[in-house]
């Protein structure tokens, strides 16, 4: 694993980074709303919470409250203040990251606002690992969130309006997850395992040409091929090298093209692929299709399943690659292509 | 199948030329993506379209026991229907409808209704002039532009065979 490294720097091959004093995972939260509750991860969520407007007026105060709620929820569980924070880094769905800019805002905690579309939960983690490792900061939360109506409502259509949707289209996930990171170990439970972000990849944007908004999977795999490949290829590893290769939000149709570009290059990860999108849901029961999507999706199965899964070190080493979709409404209109992005997070229990 | 796919996927990712590449790719996410069958869709779509229909002949035939004529009749039918549509939009039974008849309950008056009732909903937050006013026909302006615009220029052609003595 550190053949690649150069001395000194951290800088490991093309795109990735190794840590020397890998960030410590202290704390998670994890909001999800009353649909992703009645799901096969339902009983690991936090909070569920029914009402999917919070008590508020609008989707968009609903999902700012869902990040706040996270946010308190996180700084608790860890016992802390937010004045302990010394930064947040973030970001969600909605056009200028408004669910996040109103959500936070009264926890008053220096923010750097990112936007990667479904990928963010990875962005967020890369550059609040990078800020805790490089010293920059003590501790960091690592947030983003998503809303099934608010989705619908800026990307697709009004929550009313009556249609089908393809099999290969996702559903949203209406939820909040984050994490705290920070530099020393300060977990709760001594007979847990300590969890460590080990190292980062961070992707390129990938478009292989397809203009099928509806079909999220197919638009993301690439990405998420590109970036395991890289990573795979940086680090001089396996794909056995991981308990897990977890994918943010691919569903049915993007996982099975992840697996058989991988496999082209002779990476078989058909036995550890895991996908956020496909477990959250009962994709029979629930009717949501090619699986769950969005922001929060990966993100709350990572600051729950995920994490307890290493907690009890069931699984020793993860590759956690959320991906993104970077369309918008006017580049679609506009006949462009759906680009996509992939960041990949080594996450160890040690 | 299975080898096709195959062949597929190296098309991909060995490929230098991005445009072929772009293309191979297209053309094997077509293949692998589930589809609704045509057939059971249009089947679902006749049954609840021609339903819908029915209840607008009903309509029309209570109306005219009522003594309107055809035409009055037929207007009332429309804004009935239309109304029920509004209700069944707001009260979310019209979504499970369309879900399961697809273009049946899309090409009769009640897809327009829905089409115009969803934003006047989903906006309605963002003010009466900037939600409601300037959203409401974000799905359906299309169809009435174009609607008038196509009937102006068959109306315009009508006009010409008309002097040239055609009709």
């Amino acid at each position: 694993m550190s053949e690649n490294v150069t001395n000194q720097s951290k800088m490991v091959g093309k795109q990735s980074i190794a840590y020397k004093n890998p960030p410590f995972i202290i704390s998670s939260a994890s909001i999800a709303g009353k649909k992703e509750g009645e799901g096969p991860l339902g009983n690991l969520f936090d909070v569920i919470q029914e009402d999917p407007l919070l008590g508020k007026k609008t989707w968009e105060e609903a999902e700012s409250e869902l990040m706040k709620q996270a946010a308190e929820k996180v700084l608790q569980k860890a016992g802390l203040k937010n004045t302990d924070i010394r930064y947040l880094v973030g970001g969600d769905l909605l056009g200028q990251l408004i669910a996040t800019s109103f959500g936070i805002a009264n926890l008053e905690i220096p923010l750097i606002g990112i936007y990667g579309a479904c990928s963010t939960m990875g962005e967020a983690i890369s550059v609040g690992s990078m800020l805790v490792e490089g010293g920059y900061a003590g501790k960091i939360i690592a947030i983003t969130s998503s809303h099934f109506a608010g989705a619908e409502k800026q990307f697709r259509f009004p929550l009313d309006y009556g249609n089908q949707r393809p099999y290969s289209a996702s559903w949203t996930v209406t939820g909040s997850g984050c994490v705290i990171l920070a530099d020393q170990d300060q977990k709760s439970n001594p007979s847990d395992a300590s969890i460590v972000i080990k190292g980062i990849t961070i992707g390129k944007i990938v478009d292989y040409g397809l203009k099928d908004s509806m079909n999220m999977g197919a638009c993301m795999a690439p990405a998420a091929y590109e970036t395991i490949k890289q990573n795979l290829e940086d680090f001089g590893i396996q794909p056995s090298y991981y308990d897990k290769i977890i994918t943010g939000d691919l569903g049915y149709v993007g996982s099975n093209i992840l697996k058989d570009l991988l496999k082209e290059k002779n990476y078989d990860i058909t036995s550890n692929h895991m996908d956020c999108g496909i477990e959250i849901f009962d994709q029979e029961k629930q009717d949501t299709h090619a699986g769950g999507s969005g922001c929060g999706c990966s993100a709350i199965v990572f600051s729950s399943y995920v994490l307890n899964q290493l907690k009890a070190r069931i699984w020793k080493r993860v590759l956690f690659i959320p991906t993104g979709a970077l369309l918008s409404q006017v580049s679609f209109n506009e006949g462009k292509s759906v680009p996509g992005i992939a960041h990949a997070v080594i996450v160890e229990g040690v | 199948m299975e080898e096709k796919k195959k062949v597929s996927a190296s098309g991909i990712v060995g490929q230098k030329d991005k445009q072929v590449r772009n293309e191979n790719y297209k053309e094997y996410v077509k293949q692998i993506t589930p589809k609704y069958s045509l057939g059971k869709n249009m089947a679902k779509a006749f049954l609840v379209g021609g339903v819908i229909c029915v209840i607008g002949q009903g309509f029309i035939n209570y109306y005219m026991s009522l003594g309107a004529d055809m035409e009055l009749a037929k207007a009332y039918n429309t804004v009935t229907l239309v109304l029920l549509t509004i209700v069944c939009t707001g009260i979310g039974v019209y979504q499970k409808l369309a879900k399961f008849g697809g273009a049946g309950t899309l090409v009769p008056i009640t897809g327009f209704a829905n089409s115009v009732a969803a934003p006047a909903i989903e906006y309605k937050k963002e003010g009466q002039v900037f939600g409601i006013g300037c959203k409401i026909f974000t799905i359906a302006g299309p169809v009435i532009l174009y609607g008038i615009f196509s009937t102006w220029v068959l109306g315009l052609i009508y006009y010409i065979l008309k002097l040239l003595k055609v009709v």
